[in-house]
């Protein structure tokens, strides 16, 4: 059984916001609810660093412990989706989720939150027809054997979606290429060598030009 | 010669056993202590700690940029799971634990003790305890939290039971009447229950002699009878809990209630506690003060229904404020008399 997830390599992330571009019109998302946002830690700062962030599909999802309707459940794919029609927008979802994820459309008076919305990995919702379907949740493209459209547009394949084990392993190729010493998030050579101020080397550039188009 | 080093490190041994242990111990704890530390470190050198630190708290500083309209999370929302832990672990068991256990201590009393019976038969006279407006206010808000403690019991129990029972469909509208119903008239009750609290204000005033109330249990077994005013110690303790505690219930519920005022997620992941957990002790204590109420005292929920006690009802539960108002007493006959007529103009001075 397929376990999907969301892996972002904040390496290769250039902050352009395809990925929540893409889910906006793939899933025809709400006005006011971005179910993909990407975050930059220190901004302008040499150490600079963007990762694109989704409800991430946990295992022990925070959001299903604590819903009062019990309206969440897992596929048989991993993937967190819930029942609009039980929704009632009381928002411990959105207290609970460590991502932010959980969004609520505000149409109602004194602020009341409406239906829950947030990303389904691209796998639809539960609903009676297709139309239904996406009008409620949006893209059903795991139905059709495709994976979330945010992965699939991603300009640098950093945001990876698919099978942890293969997100794993293709991110474990991408650490031993760039000749991490203890793991994808630190010693890159060409990142210490901007760090320490010794300029940036294009060479080590091209290395990870290299591995982006090997790897996919 | 060999005899004598054998005694020599005889005593060395256990030394050395306490050494190792101890350095197993502090070698440990420094493990536990460096670990963190130590993965913030070298996991991203770009990134300073100072980061990583703002990222667990939650903060945002002035280099974070979030694509998202208006978002003012950060990366990870560390509080989230403190919540989570608090009321799936805490709050929800011992919720059922402590109004479990009072109605289990209600029952108890009342098959072992049982009620509270007037000491001397009825006279007849009767005197004015609750005025008109304070009845009305009384029974609005009394309904209104019964339906509150209902449909928040449901948002937080609901699932375990309703869901399996009822089917998908029945479970989806009667939450989400439980969700509406408590969310619209929360702030009513609160209103109403400010409104009422200030107009028993005066009458729950501590008085020395409610110490002595307290001191002997106020009289709740056997014959005695402790003196008190208009409202003995019990009352007035319900009164404080509900000006305190309620008051925090409500300010807390205020608070989920109209998410438009721009307060952030950890805000109303502390109110929904303090929520919670005093709303599940003002349900708890309600059953109390429902017991005392009913079938705990004779003569008692008379006061609350028609306006009227009872003298002897009066005498053996607010002495005090019988000797103040014993001479305003009306006879049951004209009482009904003028209520036939309509005559009877409500409130007598002296009440409520």
């Amino acid at each position: 059984m397929a376990q999907m997830k969301f892996m972002c390599d904040a390496e290769r992330c250039i902050e352009c916001n395809g990925c929540v571009t893409a889910c906006k019109n793939a899933n025809d998302v709400e006005w006011g609810v971005q179910r993909r946002r990407v975050v930059t830690l220190d901004d302008g700062e040499p150490g600079e660093v963007s990762i694109s962030v989704a409800c991430m599909h946990c295992d022990d999802a925070p959001c299903m412990a604590v819903c009062p309707t019990d309206c969440f459940y897992k596929t048989d794919d991993g993937i967190v989706l819930h029942d609009k029609d039980l929704c009632i927008g009381c928002g411990y979802c959105l207290y609970a989720c460590p991502f932010g994820a959980p969004q609520f459309p505000k149409q109602n008076a004194f602020g009341e939150r409406g239906k829950m919305d947030k990303c389904t990995y691209c796998a639809g919702g539960p609903a009676e027809t297709k139309e239904e379907e996406y009008q409620k949740y949006g893209a059903n493209r795991i139905a059709e054997g495709k994976l979330p459209l945010c992965a699939e547009m991603c300009s640098t394949k950093a945001l990876l979606a698919g099978d942890a084990q293969e997100v794993a392993d293709i991110f474990r190729q991408r650490v031993v290429r760039r000749g991490h010493r203890d793991g994808g998030w630190s010693g890159n050579q060409r990142r210490e060598r901007m760090r320490t101020g010794q300029g940036d080397d294009l060479s080590a550039a091209d290395s990870l030009a290299y591995d982006a188009a090997r790897q996919g | 010669m060999s005899h004598f080093i054998d005694r020599q490190s005889l005593w060395r041994l256990p030394l050395l056993a306490l050494l190792l242990v101890v350095g197993l111990v502090l070698s440990q704890s420094v493990m536990a202590q460096a670990d963190p530390e130590r993965e913030a470190a070298t996991a991203v050198p770009a990134l300073d700690a100072d980061t990583w630190r703002q990222v667990r708290s939650g903060e945002t500083g002035p280099n974070f940029r979030d694509s998202r309209a208006g978002s003012d999370y950060n990366l990870v929302n560390a509080s989230g799971e403190t919540w989570r832990q608090l009321r799936n672990r805490w709050v929800s068991p011992f919720g059922l634990i402590v109004i479990g256990s009072m109605l289990v201590v209600i029952a108890l009393f009342y098959v072992i003790i049982g009620r509270k019976d007037l000491s001397a038969p009825r006279t007849g006279r009767k005197l004015l305890r609750w005025p008109l407006v304070v009845r009305s206010l009384h029974w609005t808000v009394a309904t209104l939290f019964i339906v509150l403690a209902l449909t928040g019991l449901n948002l937080l129990y609901g699932k375990f039971v309703f869901r399996s029972l009822f089917g998908d469909a029945f479970w989806a509208s009667m939450i989400s009447v439980s969700k509406v119903a408590h969310n619209y008239l929360g702030p009513l009750f609160g209103i109403l229950l400010v409104v009422l609290l200030l107009r028993l204000l005066k009458r729950n005033l501590p008085k020395r002699h409610d110490i002595t109330w307290f001191m002997k249990g106020g009289g709740l077994v056997g014959k005695q009878h402790v003196d008190a005013g208009f409202a003995n110690g019990g009352e007035k303790a319900w009164f404080w809990v509900l000006a305190t505690v309620g008051i925090l219930v409500i300010a807390s519920g205020v608070v989920m209630d109209f998410p438009n005022y721009g307060q952030g997620r950890d805000t109303m992941q502390w109110a929904n506690i303090l929520h919670a957990v005093g709303a599940l002790g003002l349900t708890a204590l309600a059953f109390g003060h429902i017991y005392i109420g009913t079938i705990g005292s004779e003569g008692s929920l008379e006061g609350m229904t028609t306006g009227y006690v009872d003298e002897t009802w009066a005498k053996d539960h607010h002495n005090l404020w019988y000797e103040e108002v014993k001479g305003e007493a009306v006879d049951e006959q004209t009482l009904a008399d003028e209520a036939a007529e309509g005559t009877r103009s409500d409130p007598a001075p002296r009440s409520g």
